[in-house]
Formats: structure tokens, sequence, C-alpha cells
């Protein structure tokens, strides 16, 4: 597992997601309400691009007539088939015990923390005042 | 359920590089505006359009009845980044569909403005033209892979068969598409000129679900709920095959070629097996019949495949696809609309190359004569 400083977590704004590579993987950075997430950027069903699903709230019923909202932003609708996803862990509400999507760790830190290394990230300029979002792979 | 579900595909799993050349048989274009067609459309029509638009057998004008989740029923990935509506940008539908899918033939389904059930049968005949001229215009002219139906509505049979006629002498059109829900079940004897016609022209008869036909679009009634008025695709193409083969389209007519687009393929071999049935028992009644319902089905019909069935078990699926005939299936992936199906994915159970081949290009070669 290796460190990647992918973004200034200022450059993705709430509710907005950023794509990385990483290591050839196609990678999409999700932020919400403060947090981060990170998932491959492909539907396990049929492939779609993740970065274009709705960000949607878990909506349950424990009967007819009465509605739950929960979660707000945390669940992904995928842009083909509407098939949902936790952001959390990439489990599909549908059917969580076969399918996932792939997530990795995610983690902000401040710039002068991430002077110390080790992280990988030749190319990205890092700033002592600004905070940074990690994605380990 | 296959590998492919369970978890995302490394790299070094990716389909091989001996990629299969598809024939795509549903491709939804869409009118930038109403606008494109102004060069195809008289004065008089377009004025027609512009003062009293659309007066349809549907209800909710401007709208379909359930609003689709997704917004226009698309993909939201769909939405070219010129601008536009999906299906609206030829470059972007080039970029995202045709090229990295390596599509050898899309044929194209119009949708827009609801053009098969207009009321005012002149009108929605002048729309049928101009839709018909702008299809090559805008699209097989520009690129040749895309391929042209000549679309009537079959409630103006004189007026369909006027642009039949008009369509074939230009002979760049692959088949002949009408409503799945006209005013009466498709297989009466009304509708029967336009099938003659097209045997005589050999032009499949395309028949796309969507519209409402005046009616509820199940026989149950009006449904609550998208998902299940979504079910009703299936059931109307089920009514329109039983009223098809057994009104005797296909012992009448027995070199057309029907083809049924969006409607799944799960729901046939019950089908077909529940009219064999009866019709050993009934056959008194319809004498006009010289065979089993299902020899004309596996003769005249052919079905593409979205939005394809994803039962728990691969193999039920397997099941499926023999039960119905490898040789009758035509893969379609209905892009840019929400339940696309990618040519890669969609089929969650193994199928043979020689069997692939069939389903992603020679059955719909050989029907469209590609």
């Amino acid at each position: 597992m290796a460190r990647h400083i992918v973004a200034r977590t200022t450059e993705i704004p709430p509710g907005g997601n950023k794509v990385v590579d990483i290591e050839g993987r196609g990678i999409v950075v999700f932020h919400v309400n403060g947090e981060f997430f990170a998932l491959l950027n492909r539907c396990p069903h049929e492939g779609a691009p993740l970065e274009k699903a709705a960000c949607v709230a878990r909506l349950t019923s424990p009967e007819p007539g009465v509605y739950q909202r929960s979660r707000v932003g945390e669940m992904l609708r995928c842009p083909w088939h509407g098939w949902e996803f936790d952001m959390r862990n990439g489990q599909s509400w549908f059917d969580p015990n076969r399918v996932k999507i792939r997530s990795y760790p995610v983690a902000v830190e401040r710039g002068d923390d991430l002077r110390k290394g080790p992280y990988v990230a030749e190319t990205f300029p890092v700033h002592i005042e600004d905070s940074y979002v990690i994605v380990e792979v | 359920m296959s590998e492919v579900i369970d978890r995302p595909l490394r790299d070094d799993e990716k389909p091989a590089a001996s990629r299969l050349r598809i024939v795509d048989c549903d491709v939804h274009p869409s009118l930038r505006s109403t606008d494109d067609l102004n060069e195809f459309l008289p004065k008089r029509w377009q004025q027609h359009l512009k003062e009293y638009g659309s007066h349809l057998r549907t209800p909710y004008l401007f709208t379909t009845p359930y609003p689709r989740s997704s917004p226009l029923i698309a993909r939201r990935d769909a939405w070219p980044p010129t601008g536009g509506v999906p299906g609206s940008d030829l470059a972007f539908m080039q970029k995202q569909h045709l090229d990295p899918l390596d599509v050898e033939f899309g044929i194209l389904q119009v949708l827009d403005l609801f053009i098969f059930s207009q009321q005012n049968l002149e009108f929605g005949a002048a729309i049928q033209r101009a839709i018909n001229d702008w299809q090559l215009a805008f699209w097989s002219h520009r690129d040749p892979r895309l391929k042209a139906s000549i679309l009537v509505g079959q409630d103006g049979v004189d007026l369909a068969i006027a642009e039949i006629e008009r369509c074939a002498k230009v002979g760049e059109y692959i088949q002949i598409n009408v409503s799945p829900r006209a005013n009466e079940p498709l297989g009466r004897r009304r509708y029967w000129p336009i099938y003659e016609r097209a045997q005589e022209l050999d032009l499949p008869l395309g028949i796309h679900v969507g519209g409402y036909g005046g009616h509820a679009p199940t026989g149950g009634g009006w449904p609550s709920y998208y998902v299940e008025e979504h079910q009703s695709n299936a059931h109307t193409i089920a009514a329109q095959l039983a009223s098809l083969v057994i009104e005797g389209v296909p012992e009448r007519f027995p070199k057309l070629k029907i083809v049924f687009i969006e409607g799944g393929f799960g729901w046939i071999p019950s089908a077909v097996w529940r009219m064999d049935q009866h019709f050993e028992r009934f056959r008194s009644e319809v004498p006009h019949l010289k065979r089993k319902p299902s020899e004309y089905v596996r003769e005249s019909f052919w079905f593409t495949t979205q939005p394809i069935d994803e039962p728990d078990e691969a193999r039920h699926l397997r099941a499926l696809i023999e039960w119905v005939g490898i040789d009758r299936l035509l893969f379609s992936s209905d892009y840019p609309h929400w339940d696309f199906d990618d040519p890669r994915y969609a089929f969650k159970t193994p199928l043979t190359e020689a069997e692939r081949k069939k389903i992603f290009s020679t059955n719909a070669r050989a029907v469209y004569k590609f």
C-alpha cells in the first residue's frame, strides 16, 4: 500500500468529485458532508463511470406511507441502471453480499505533516498551509 | 451470478483483444430542438407545430405519464459536453458509444415527438416524413454506420403506404417502423396493407416499445409506479406477438420479418408454449392458421436483447436464450437511455464465440441484409 496525495481539500467541493489515475486505476474521490471517499470509478454491474453517479440519500420505508431519509449524499446511484452503493465501503444496497465497488482508505492531512512522508506525489505541489486528500492504494 | 458482477475487473481480466464488431439494433438519436425539422417540414406544418403542437393519444402532454428517474430517461453520463440533450450530438455519440464499442452498424430508433401517437393523422404523417428525412441528413449521411428506419403511423394506412413508397425510392432505409401501441392490436386486418408492402419490399417491420396508443399500458389498467409501468413493455409485446400470430399475419405474409425492439425476451418461451397448447385445443376457432404458433414465431420474428434479464443464476439466462433460440436474438444497447446494455458485460452467462457472433452480429446482418 502506498499513500498518494490526490487533491487539495478545497479542490473538490461538497457534493463534487475528482477522478484520479493511481497506478493505472481510475479512482473517483467524492466529497460528502466534510468527508472524502475513494472508490474505483467503475460500476461492478456493467462498468459505468461512477463519477457521473447521483449522490443520493438512503431512503427506507418500514411500511407503506412511512418513509425515512438518512445518510444524505452518502449513497451513490449509478448513472446507468441506478444501482445504489454505500460510499463508505462500496457495498451494494441491492445485493450487499455479492456486489461491491472496490473502495480505498482516505485520509486528510495538513501540508506540514505531509512533508514528513512517505507519500507518492511527484508532480503535486504541497504547501504547508493547505490540507490534502490522501488515498491509499 | 457471473464472476464479473462480484468485483471490479482487473486490467488483465478485461475482454481480450479479439473484440467482435457488433450490430446495435437500438440507438436513439434526438432532435436538438424541433427547429432541426424545419428544413424537412412544410411551412404549413411548422406553423401547426408552433401554434397547436402535438395532440396525442396520450395523457399528460409534453411528458411521459411517468417521470423516468433519470432526466430524459438517459444515462447520466450521456449529456454531450457541448450542450444539448443525450443522443443529439453525433460526435459525442461516436466518441462515447460507436467507436469504443466497435459498432459496425447502429440502427436508429427515433422516439421524439411521440410521432406514432399523433391524433391529427396528416400532421403525424408530415412529422414522420420530416423525421425520416432528418435521419438521413443528420445521421446516416454523416456516419454511414447509422441506419435509418421508415417511421410510419399505422393508423393512417394510406398515408403510411405513401411514405413507405417515397422512402423506398430513396432506398437507404433498412426497415419500416410502426407503433407497438396503435388503435387496435397489430394483427388486425386494417394494418395488413403495410405488412403486405413491407413483404414486397423485403423490409423488416421494426416495433420498438413505448408510447401509449390511447390505452392503459397494461392489461390491468394504469400502473401507479414507473417500476410497475416498465413491466408493461414486455406485456405489450407479448400481446402484439399473440395478435400478429393468431390473426394470421405470418401465415398470410410468410416472408415478412418482424423485429420486436426493447420488449425483452425472457417471457417468450412461456408465451409460445401457452399459444401452442391453446392452439391444440381451439384450432377450430382459427382455421386460417396452418401451423403451430411456435413455428411462426421461430420463422418470422426476432427480438432484441435489451433490457436483458438478470436472473440470480447465470444458467437460467442461458436456458432462456436456448429456449427462445440463439438465432432469434439481436443485440441492442438502447444508447443513450438509462437502461443501456453494454455489449461487453450485459450477458452474464457464458456464450461460445459462435453464439456471440450470432447474437452480436450475424443474426442482424441476415435480417437487415448488411
